[in-house]
């Protein structure tokens, strides 16, 4: 019962007098202004909790808190790399779908489909285990260190979900559209480049930055292949201090950065939704 | 040899086609001279639009023969781009590019499809738009005008790529009455000016007035067919009777 009212009572449904832009800066500055206490107060709450006197876990965290957060900065490179392949790769796979070449859109279809529902762990392990250590081109070698077989994982990953947003994307649009710039003796690519993708750009972009935001989430999976992302260097800090009141703590303060970085994220695209789907 | 000038500009020789077991087309043939406008009228699903969309191989026939300046289109070497620089269409829907203001709309084609110069392209595209009454719009978009102003931006599309023949496919159909006309009034004068145009259309006092040659088509065949003049007084079929009798 309870569930059917909150579902129905969308949040904006009974303030839609508000100006849309106004109600979407304030409802990012609020946000903003609450993850920053978020960050700041859960992991001293944490700390609090764990010893009653908060000063020496405080202490330890200061110490430890410079590495976590170059190892949160792997996290963030790892994310921002394996956007930029998967996107990229994921545009040419999505469009392949569409494509008027009957195996061509078989075996996107298939690709996207294999990656999209296989969970993001075996397609790291896949990355760590089928890939050798190193790439030789004769004299040149190039190293494939973990952290970059982890990103080639995540990508994979990443693709499969931008194939779907971009065919999505490429159908939504009326056949007519087609018709039109094929009357107009477009080729299919002029079509593509010129017609169809401006008129969709919008509205895929919200999606895109979901599976982004479900992205950057996963990436801590690296660890389990030895990555040193941020909660590898978090649990190493944890068990070189060999106390267990730490724990809390810590991984408060790993779930805060994650948060004071997604957070933002989620409420720009949920407002970006808004907007796009108002306009449309 | 025939002088070029005087062969038909399209003509359609017993063409068939199917949309899986449904025939739409069963042998349809029908010359259009140069310089003439063609109207093609007929009940729904009478295969009008089907047709239409044959003559510049938006739809690929399954038998027959289709030539546009004596050139078969109905063959696997078909270069559909230049067939489709020759051949203009304009839709019921308008079909205009949403994204783009009225005068994109109208440049977008020649700058990428012909790969003219820019600035002559807008030039005459700014042409084309006060030809067609829509002087001061060319920075609207599509959604801030009118129905009419709509078309008539999608015939001013149309054009600027210099068609040779232009397709209108029941591009009044969608407006309202007061609007119906001054699209009418942009497709006279074009046709006054010698552009071969082959319309289907629904507005009989137009084909009767502005058409050379009027089709009647039914079940995916022309049942009859005259100038407009024979044909209104004197259409004999009774099928093309009912038709006119229920319309007029």
């Amino acid at each position: 019962m309870t569930q059917h009212t909150v579902e129905h009572q969308h949040p904006l449904s009974a303030r839609s007098s508000v100006p849309r832009g106004r109600l979407a800066r304030t409802a990012l500055t609020a946000g903003f202004v609450l993850s920053v206490i978020v960050v700041v107060t859960v992991p001293l709450y944490g700390a609090y909790a764990a010893t009653g006197t908060s000063a020496g876990t405080l202490e330890t965290l200061a110490k430890w808190a410079p590495l976590i957060l170059l190892g949160f900065g792997l996290n963030l490179l790892m994310s921002f790399i394996a956007m930029g392949i998967g996107t990229v790769a994921g545009v040419g796979l999505g469009i392949a779908q569409v494509s008027q070449v009957s195996w061509v859109r078989r075996a996107a279809w298939a690709a996207t489909e294999m990656f999209r529902n296989t969970p993001t762990l075996i397609l790291l392990f896949m990355a760590m285990f089928l890939l050798p250590f190193e790439l030789r081109f004769g004299d040149l070698v190039i190293a494939l260190p973990p952290w970059l077989k982890a990103i080639l994982g995540f990508s994979l990953s990443m693709m499969a979900y931008v194939s779907e947003i971009v065919r999505g994307g490429l159908q939504s649009i009326p056949t007519t559209q087609w018709e039109a710039a094929e009357a107009l003796a477009f080729t299919r690519r002029d079509t593509l480049r010129l017609v169809i993708i401006p008129q969709c750009f919008k509205q895929m972009l919200p999606p895109w930055m979901n599976v982004y935001a479900i992205m950057i989430m996963s990436t801590p999976l690296a660890s389990i292949l030895g990555v040193h992302e941020g909660l590898t260097i978090t649990r190493s800090a944890i068990s070189a201090e060999g106390q267990p009141e730490l724990l809390a703590p810590f991984y408060l303060f790993l779930l805060a950065l994650f948060f004071v970085y997604s957070y933002p994220i989620s409420l720009w695209t949920l407002r970006l939704e808004r907007r796009y789907a108002i306009k449309h | 040899m025939t002088d070029a000038s005087t062969l038909p500009i399209v003509r359609i020789v017993d063409v068939h086609k199917s949309f899986g077991l449904v025939p739409v087309l069963q042998g349809v043939s029908l010359d259009i001279a140069r310089g003439e406008v063609a109207c093609i009228i007929g009940p729904s699903g009478s295969g009008k639009s089907t047709l239409l969309r044959c003559i510049n191989a938006l739809v690929p026939i399954d038998q027959g023969s289709i030539l546009i300046e004596n050139e078969e289109i109905n063959t696997p070497s078909l270069d559909k781009l230049t067939l489709r620089r020759k051949v203009g269409m304009v839709f019921q829907q308008y079909n205009l590019f949403p994204h783009r203001t009225a005068l994109q709309n109208v440049m977008m084609a020649p700058i990428h499809v012909l790969k003219q110069d820019k600035a002559a392209v807008e030039t005459r595209a700014r042409a084309l738009l006060k030809k067609v009454r829509l002087e001061g719009k060319e920075d609207s978009f599509p959604g801030e005008l009118s129905g009419g102003q709509q078309q008539r931006v999608a015939i001013a599309r149309s054009l600027a790529m210099n068609p040779k023949v232009m397709l209108f496919d029941e591009v009044t159909a969608a407006l309202d009455p007061e609007t119906v006309k001054e699209v009418l009034v942009t497709i006279r004068e074009l046709a006054e000016e010698g552009m071969t145009c082959v319309l289907v259309t629904h507005e009989m006092g137009f084909a009767r007035e502005v058409g050379n040659h009027v089709y009647f088509t039914d079940k995916g065949k022309i049942v009859e067919h005259g100038p407009p003049a024979e044909f209104f007084a004197n259409a004999s079929h009774p099928r093309t009777r009912e038709f006119l009798n229920q319309i007029l």
